[in-house]
């Protein structure tokens, strides 16, 4: 049933854990919509045949009941509420990723897309996941809005300049699938397609040990894209307000920072993930952190994309060692190389 | 007395008048060749998707032809359409007037609209926008075309929108015929009066974000523009608050067309008056608060994402107490099936199930895979096109003998109206399998496993582009050689008819007798 | 009389029905840029906390007792008109225009101000100290206040042109509809400045 329904429906293979259940409501929709047609269509040809011109004589005067109104209003919004529900409840999954998700960091520029690892590898127009495990993808654009967009995995997202959006998927089989740019972009947007190689966990694995660390490898010793963070940092002069040991400075010690949530001067608190990161990147007086100067300068525009995704790979990085009470205070500027 | 069109002779009585009669056969003319330019975009557009790769015309070249294609239907052609030509003329008559509040703004109202679609049209030979009739920014704020002059256009187009909406909502308030109560109108009155109430208070805000964007363009304010600080979504959201209404400006017109349609070729009453009256008000209050569905992806928060997913769904349930008005109307009737009965059976059916496509990109988690793919694309024209615009040659045909003294060809109208629904069905059907397929919007070029349907869709598109010029053709053609029309070819008891076909220049000869209600079909 | 209405009144009273639908529209205008400063306040508390403070709190003050005046005098043109006294409805018009030309004026001096000091509007904003997202305080008071004294400027117009047809006794006190219209249409333009006002100046 699924299949038919799916070949009918001209829809790509469902290859992510979540484009089943989103094809079945797909499904619920239209016979909805082709049994609306038919009711529609039935009651129309009836009425034109039972009640077809014979002369110009008064007809009866009818109206409508109450409760007939009521029922059709009430059934149809019932219905469609219905809808509302269920598709909302499958939006917050599509919009919500798993703490566990493996994390990439992509940037979309007119007209490709450039995936950087954790770990390292860089790629562009081709992305390289994992069968099975949860990946997700946070995006930033270098020009204007693009759209990432794979419909095998049913999945879509909007990459805004100046900001940070997130997006989750897990591949359930081995392939290649389509990867499009769906938001009108320029004047190669409909060239702007690349592909999502999903392989499974020990090709992964493999593919991710030969990927060979380029340019993201860091100078002062280790790979990946946290190493090459650390040198971005230090180019930008994060190190001259920010420490990385849990030692107190003008800003937050980056230590521990991620995952937690940190008390606002304006009170209320703000989790720390990367979406706050980037923001007090770009602007970095939106939420100031309790106890702290509004002192940061903005580096819109003067970071690159992909840079801003190393520091907060960097910052990622430090998330699992706890920092203490007082080294969250902050003190006198310390200079850190 | 003489009626309006032989009333005064010369050119200039007519570029002159104030009659709201001759002033709709000016905006007649004018919106005619909107479409026959827009429909020629598309015409280009579908062939250049003949192939998949790139083909007769290059990547900018088509994206300035969809952008025209956009900007000329949707706000030289159906923005105008219904409202300023059957509006026009059959709302002062239907509501026992002579004319409308102010003869004078209506004639500035298409002078302006003329200043305006001149003024596209030279932006468009001047280099023209290659952003889309959206104008999203960032991308339009930094695109390498003229993106200024044609969102002046727009902006001109918005200003004659406005005194048009303006000038029917005071008519409706102010000049009915004395006795008239507002449940005594015809519902087509109410639907051009709600929709004015949308034309008068949205069109302001998209004037203000289309000139936001040429500021932008042209002088660097840059207040879109991320590296200052600013938002690209927010303007997404000023332009949608606009042009989310907007869609129901281009809609709400038709279902008062398609309403007078139904009571009349079934000669009888509206199975409910209210609901169809309200539902109008309905849609265009609710209307303003679901513009947030046209975002879903772009990163709004899911707060905002639920509150505009279930308004957009409320927003549809006054569109569906419609439909089952009307079919409820044909019950027990005395049903007629010409050609303007056969436009409303091609408007209803491709109606719902534009109607109920717009549920399922309602549908949050749906619209996650449809959006920005041709199925938005599908939907959009099954409203615009198939129910909208066959509503206007429902319109058409409906009224023609009422507007020129003449009969249309019967038969020539019932293969237009055939050949109307094959040809639409033929064209936007492939296009919702193709958006199921994952084809996004505004691509040049597009991988091979798109290709048959995107033929299909373009040799549906020839067949309609087709029909529309043999409808135009004969349609041209009976004003000079068609049959004299009675006042009342079909035996309506709506106002309109009770004038002379075509009516006098001052429309009544005694005053609207209200004796006889506009859809009291029980008695003689 | 137009020969679709049936009496003077009625006809006057459409007028003013066209008029107020006119302003609503004309609102919604201003609204759609209000609602757009009100977002990115939101965004950029402290950086418009910043911009404010350069804001010239007292030319805007000033400016507010002018446009509130030119309020005062244009009513009092009506009113005197509706009394009957031609001659001082055309002197309170007069006044009424001069007042309006003073806030325009004044609106130069403060523009020339800003943008001396570097607050320049979009990407030709120099003043660097003040923090990120401050120059979109600038690029709205920009298009808000420029927004409005175009609105003064028509407005200055439509009064010299009721001033002419007043002085060659187009009003009189049972008709003068259009006389009421553009004193509606000022009290717009009033009525818009007092939301500028305390939205630019006075929140901090």
């Amino acid at each position: 049933m699924n299949e038919a329904l799916r070949w009918l429906l001209d829809l790509p293979e469902q290859r992510s854990s979540i484009a089943r259940s989103i094809d079945y409501l797909h499904y619920s929709v239209i016979i909805a919509t082709f049994a609306g047609v038919f009711v529609v269509a039935l009651a129309t040809v009836i009425f034109v045949v039972k009640y077809r011109r014979r002369d110009d004589r008064p007809t009866p005067r009818i109206v409508a009941p109450r409760w007939l109104e009521a029922l059709v209003i009430g059934g149809l919004l019932s219905l469609f509420v219905m809808w509302w529900v269920i598709g909302f409840g499958q939006y917050r999954t599509i919009e919500t990723a798993p703490d566990d998700a493996m994390p990439v960091y992509v940037t979309a520029k007119q007209w490709m897309w450039k995936f950087a690892y954790p770990s390292g590898p860089t790629s562009t127009d081709v992305l390289t996941v994992p069968v099975g495990r949860p990946v997700k993808l946070i995006m930033s654009s270098r020009d204007v809005i693009h759209s990432f967009f794979v419909p095998a995995f049913r999945v879509k997202q909007d990459v805004v300049p100046g900001r940070a959006t997130t997006l989750w998927f897990t591949a359930t089989a081995p392939g290649t699938y389509d990867l499009e740019c769906s938001q009108y972009c320029g004047t190669r947007h409909s060239f702007m397609r690349g592909q999502v190689v999903a392989l499974s966990p020990d090709d992964f694995a493999r593919w991710l040990d030969a990927s060979e660390p380029d340019h993201f490898a860091g100078k002062g010793g280790g790979h990946g894209l946290a190493a090459r963070g650390r040198e971005v940092a230090a180019e930008h002069g994060c190190f001259r307000c920010h420490t990385i040991d849990g030692g107190p400075s003008i800003g937050p010690t980056w230590l521990g920072a991620f995952g937690r949530r940190r008390p606002l001067t304006s009170g209320g608190s703000v989790l720390v993930d990367e979406d706050y990161i980037t923001e007090s990147m770009m602007d970095p007086l939106a939420k100031i952190a309790a106890g702290f100067q509004p002192v940061m300068p903005t580096y819109q525009g003067a970071i690159q994309p992909a840079d801003t995704a190393a520091i907060v790979e960097l910052i990622r990085s430090l998330r699992d060692v706890p920092p203490s009470h007082e080294q969250l205070a902050p003190t006198k500027p310390v200079v850190m190389p | 007395m003489t009626d309006y069109l032989r009333a005064k002779r010369g050119i200039r009585s007519w570029l002159g008048t104030l009659d709201h009669k001759r002033i709709a056969l000016m905006y007649f003319c004018a919106v005619t060749i909107a479409l026959i330019l827009g429909g020629a975009f598309a015409m280009l557009l579908r062939t250049k998707l003949l192939i998949s790769g790139p083909g007769i015309m290059e990547p900018l070249t088509y994206n300035r032809l969809f952008t025209w294609h956009g900007v000329t239907m949707v706000f030289m052609f159906l923005i105008p359409s219904i409202p300023a030509v059957f509006g026009n003329f059959m709302l002062p008559i239907m509501i026992g007037a002579k004319d409308l509040a102010f003869p004078r703004i209506n004639l500035a109202s298409f002078y302006v609209y003329c200043v305006g679609v001149a003024f596209t049209l030279w932006a468009m030979i001047h280099g023209g926008a290659d952003t889309g009739w959206t104008f999203y920014t960032p991308y339009s704020t930094t695109s390498p075309t003229d993106v200024a002059p044609i969102t002046i256009g727009v902006f001109i187009l918005g200003v004659s929108s406005i005194m048009t909406g303006l000038n029917f909502i005071a008519t409706t308030h102010m000049l009915r015929v004395r006795g008239m109560r507002w449940m005594d109108m015809p519902l087509f009155v109410w639907a051009i009066y709600a929709t004015s109430i949308i034309q008068v208070i949205a069109t302001p805000v998209l004037g203000l974000s289309v000139t936001l964007v040429a500021l932008d363009h042209s002088l660097g304010m840059g207040l879109f523009d991320p590296s200052l600080g600013g938002d690209p979504v927010l303007f997404q959201h000023l332009f949608w608050f606009y042009s989310h209404p907007a869609v129901y400006i281009m809609i709400l017109p038709a279902m008062g067309v398609i309403t007078e349609i139904a009571a009349t070729f079934s000669h009888k009453n509206i199975l409910s008056y209210k609901a169809v009256a309200f539902s109008s008000l309905g849609i265009a209050f609710v209307g303003f608060l679901t513009w947030g569905h046209h975002m879903f992806v772009a990163g709004i928060s899911q707060l905002d994402a639920a509150i505009f997913g279930i308004m957009s769904m409320f927003v549809a349930i006054f569109s569906a107490i419609k439909v089952f008005t009307w079919v409820g109307t044909l019950y027990k009737g005395s049903i007629w099936l010409s050609a303007p009965m056969l436009f409303f059976f091609v408007f209803i059916y491709l109606f719902v199930f534009g109607g109920m496509t717009g549920i399922a990109v309602a549908t949050t988690s749906l619209d996650v895979h449809w959006h920005d793919t041709y199925f938005v694309i599908a939907h959009f024209h099954f409203i615009m096109v198939g129910a909208s615009v066959s509503a206007f040659l429902a319109a058409a045909h409906y009224w023609f003998p009422k507007m020129f003294g003449r009969m249309y060809p019967e038969k020539l109208g019932v293969l237009s109206a055939v050949g109307v629904f094959a040809g639409f069905n033929l064209t936007f059907v492939p296009q919702f399998l193709l958006g199921n397929a994952g084809m996004p919007r505004r691509y040049y070029s597009y991988p091979d496993r798109y290709h048959v349907l995107n033929v299909c869709s373009t040799l549906g598109a020839y067949l309609l582009g087709g029909v529309m010029l043999f409808t135009l053709l004969y349609l041209i053609i009976s004003l000079f050689k068609g049959k004299p029309a009675p006042a009342n070819p079909w035996a309506s008891r709506c106002f309109e008819w009770r004038v002379p076909s075509p009516p006098p220049e001052e429309n009544f000869e005694q005053p609207l007798d209200l004796s006889l209600g506009c859809y009291e079909y029980d008695r003689e | 009389m137009s020969s679709q209405y049936d009496s003077i009144a009625r006809q006057h009273a459409t007028a003013r029905v066209g008029m107020w639908l006119f302003l609503s529209s004309e609102s919604l205008l201003f609204a759609g840029l209000i609602a757009l400063f009100t977002a990115y306040r939101l965004s950029y508390p402290t950086a418009f906390h910043a911009a404010a403070e350069h804001a010239n709190v007292v030319l805007g003050t000033i400016n507010t007792y002018v446009l509130l005046t030119s309020s005062l005098t244009v009513a009092l043109a009506l009113a005197s008109t509706e009394r009957g006294r031609r001659r001082a409805t055309v002197v309170w018009l007069l006044v009424s225009i001069a007042l309006g030309a003073t806030f325009d004026v004044l609106k130069i001096v403060e523009y020339a101000q800003h943008l001396h000091d570097g607050f320049a509007p979009g990407h030709y904003f120099t003043a660097t100290t003040l923090p990120h997202g401050a120059v979109l305080y600038f690029t709205l008071y920009y298009l808000l206040t420029g927004l409005h004294a175009l609105h003064v400027t028509a407005g200055i117009i439509v009064l010299a042109y009721l001033a002419v047809r007043a002085r060659h006794g187009a009003f009189t006190p049972e008709s003068h509809v259009v006389l009421e219209c553009g004193a509606l249409y000022w009290h717009l333009v009033d009525l818009v400045w007092i939301f500028l006002w305390p939205m630019l100046y006075l929140l901090r």
